[in-house]
């Protein structure tokens, strides 16, 4: 059975503000204004170029980002979120 | 013909009808009409109607405020539909949008200006459990219902009991036909769907014909005519964008032919022609628009043994007298008010 | 409806009806220098009636009506009619106002620009708006700010300032010349009495301003200032508005403008003293 891929929305139908550490963005499909902090707009940014399985995500986000997280787990939680939040989906 | 020029119902029925009539509307009249089209949740589409009229800048201001509103209210509907296509998609049964929500994801003239309340899907009686659980698992949780009416809703009506969605906070009401069960009309809940029109993104919408018949279904069978001045609105955006071919046979399918021919009577007599020969009309016709048009100009409904005349009727079509008389009795006890 | 009345605050119109005279009264009287809704035509509309026929006279109780309403709401006793009648008014603004995002805030203005202070209630901001008002700012509103998502500017909403318990007497004492309405006691939010804005602002309700400071602030605590981060500021900002989610993309350009834009400070103060003396400091500082 292939394994599953994240999607995420084209950054195109969001609106970005950054302010202090923070990007709030407004999701236009939705009406939903979301804050967004590190690592939620590294994995929007990665996955709207191109969908992928969550440990090649892991992969991308160490190499891109210098991102400290490692953990798989932690990373499928935050994917999760941003599921429960509409930015992402799983097909 | 003259006619009393009458500050209710008839006065937002004529200015949708026809537009340029604004023209002659005073401050007052302009102040009515706007009142009762909010009081009938028809101002977005009245301000799709009058768009570009020559009027007094306030009017057209409020109007800009209603179309805006109406907009944004069509991003958060779709985006309700979206999510729940989300969470039902692994199930792979059909799931097909009904009223307003409908109309606007198929572009249709009816959609314009609508304004939405919660998303109403039909999905196939067998599935429901499985949908239900979809979306219980997806965040949308139960309204609390109190037990009799939890009882009531899964025995005799013709939805789930209200799931509203814990983060966005709108709700989404799963039928499984279009009446009560209890009701002495029963429609063909499978024909509708097999006969339903997939859209892009695979939810489904009910082939024209079944749309009409279930603004006539909903609106004679299933309430008390409260809304009904924006459900015949409905009917007669449908009819005008794609006529009546094969309406009555399908209406007859499901044993809704009076029903049908009424809101055609009516959505006419209201929109296609309020000023005209009403001889037509039978009586109860006339008291139908009457309740229907029951509004002042301060939105108030008015009219109140007309209304109480057709919520007992109403419900008379819902259930058989003796468990009427029971469920009443038992919202009254309660707390609940039968008005 | 027997007794009515229009009025203009700010860009809002408003019709409210009602079963009583005495409500109407009391609205005409303290409403008397305000103008009528552009082209007589309102916004929004007002109803203050009795639950059944009889309860007109009989333990008359006020019910809220409207174009918007809260279905559950509990109805006032008649003394408390102007009460009704304002609450109503802010609910239909609530639930209803789609030109200009509303932040639940007192404003007020100097040279052009405004102070907007925003905070729960209790905190102080109608209060602290009077007492800058009789120190000679221009007083724009207690009760929102209206925020034009396309130009940024803050609109004036000067309705009656709706004082609580203390504050009666210390504005009180604070403008002598200033006109009350009556007292109404023991509602539910405790002793009010409203403040009809001055002359002033009445004269200059349709002019905006420029925003220039946001103050957060919070009564009863030992005199202290720290600047609010933007992430904070957003969220508090979004939790003070009514209608940000009606607004959609609107509400948002002008959000984060007032987050980008404008320096956002929480001021604590024990007293309506040290309130002043901070806010003469932080706008002297900016």
């Amino acid at each position: 059975m292939p394994e599953v891929a994240y999607h995420a929305v084209a950054l195109d139908t969001l609106r970005l503000v950054a302010a202090d550490d923070l990007i709030f963005a407004y999701h236009r499909a939705s009406g939903i204004t979301h804050l967004l902090a590190p690592p939620a707009p590294e994995i929007l940014n990665i996955l709207a170029e191109a969908p992928m399985r969550a440990d090649e995500l892991l992969v991308q986000l160490a190499a891109l980002y210098d991102l400290a997280d490692g953990d798989l787990a932690m990373l499928v939680a935050r994917l999760d979120e941003l599921i429960a939040a509409g930015l992402v989906w799983r097909a | 013909m003259d006619r009393v020029v009458k500050t209710d119902g008839w006065l937002l029925a004529r200015a949708l009808c026809d537009p340029a009539s604004v023209a002659t509307l005073d401050a007052n009249g302009w102040t009515s009409l706007l009142t009762i089209a909010r009081a009938e949740q028809l101002i977005g589409s009245l301000a799709h109607r009058l768009e570009g009229l020559p009027m007094p800048e306030s009017a057209a201001r409020i109007l800009a405020d209603a179309r805006g509103s109406a907009a944004q209210g069509r991003v958060l509907a779709l985006w309700e539909a979206e999510m729940a296509r989300r969470a039902l998609a692994s199930l792979g049964c059909p799931v097909v949008l009904l009223k307003g929500t409908a109309f606007i994801a198929a572009g249709l003239a009816a959609g314009v200006g609508r304004s939405i309340g919660d998303l109403d899907i039909l999905v196939p009686m067998d599935r429901l459990d499985a949908v239900e659980r979809a979306l219980i698992a997806a965040n949308w949780e139960w309204v609390k219902p109190d037990p009799y009416d939890d009882a009531y809703y899964r025995r005799w009506m013709h939805e789930l009991p209200p799931l509203i969605h814990r983060d966005r906070d709108r709700m989404i009401d799963v039928h499984h036909t279009i009446l009560p069960l209890t009701a002495r009309i029963t429609p063909d809940a499978a024909a509708l769907i097999a006969d339903s029109v997939a859209l892009e993104n695979g939810l489904r919408i009910l082939s024209h014909p079944d749309m009409l018949i279930h603004a006539a279904a909903h609106l004679f069978a299933d309430g008390d005519l409260a809304g009904g001045m924006r459900n015949l609105w409905d009917v007669h955006r449908l009819v005008e964008e794609f006529g009546t071919e094969g309406v009555f046979d399908r209406a007859a399918h499901h044993g809704l032919s009076v029903a049908m021919h009424r809101a055609l009577r009516l959505a006419a007599a209201l929109y296609a022609d309020p000023d005209g020969d009403q001889l037509r009309l039978s009586r109860l016709d006339r008291l139908y628009l009457h309740r229907l048009t029951a509004r002042d100009g301060w939105g108030r409904a008015v009219r109140p043994l007309l209304r109480q005349a057709f919520y007992m009727r109403s419900h008379l079509l819902r259930m058989p007298p003796l468990m009427l008389a029971r469920h009443l009795w038992t919202k009254w006890r309660g707390g609940h008010h039968a008005i | 409806m027997k007794h009515t009345h229009q009025l203009r605050i700010g860009p809002v119109g408003f019709r409210i009806g009602s079963d009583w005279a005495a409500p109407i009264a009391q609205l005409k009287t303290l409403y008397r220098d305000y103008p009528s809704p552009h082209d007589d035509i309102a916004d929004f509309n007002v109803r203050l009636f009795a639950t059944r026929p009889w309860r007109r006279l009989v333990r008359p109780s006020v019910m809220i009506g409207g174009d918007y309403i809260l279905p559950e709401a509990a109805p006032l006793p008649l003394a408390q009619g102007l009460l009704a009648a304002e609450m109503a008014m802010n609910l239909q603004m609530a639930l209803g106002q789609r030109r200009y995002l509303l932040i639940h805030a007192s404003v007020v203005e100097r040279d052009g620009r405004a102070l907007i202070m925003t905070g729960e209630s209790g905190a102080g901001k109608s209060t602290l708006a009077a007492m800058l008002a009789a120190r000679g700012w221009r007083l724009m509103g207690d009760e929102f700010a209206l925020v034009d998502p396309t130009t940024g500017l803050i609109h004036a909403f000067p309705r009656l300032v709706s004082l609580k318990n203390k504050a009666i007497h210390v504005v009180a004492a604070a403008m002598p010349e200033g006109r009350f309405g009556p007292l109404l006691a023991a509602t539910p939010k405790g002793d009010i009495q409203h403040l009809v804005p001055d002359a002033r602002a009445i004269a200059a309700m349709d002019q905006p301003a420029v925003p220039a400071l946001l103050l957060f602030p919070n009564f009863g605590f030992a005199p202290a200032i720290r600047d609010v981060g933007a992430g904070e500021v957003f969220v508090r900002l979004t939790q003070a508005s009514t209608n940000y989610v009606a607004m959609g993309e609107r509400g948002f350009t002008a959000l984060t403008r007032l987050v980008r834009e404008i320096p956002a400070k929480a001021i604590d103060y024990p007293d309506t003293g040290a309130a002043m003396t901070a806010v003469e400091q932080l706008w002297t500082g900016l």
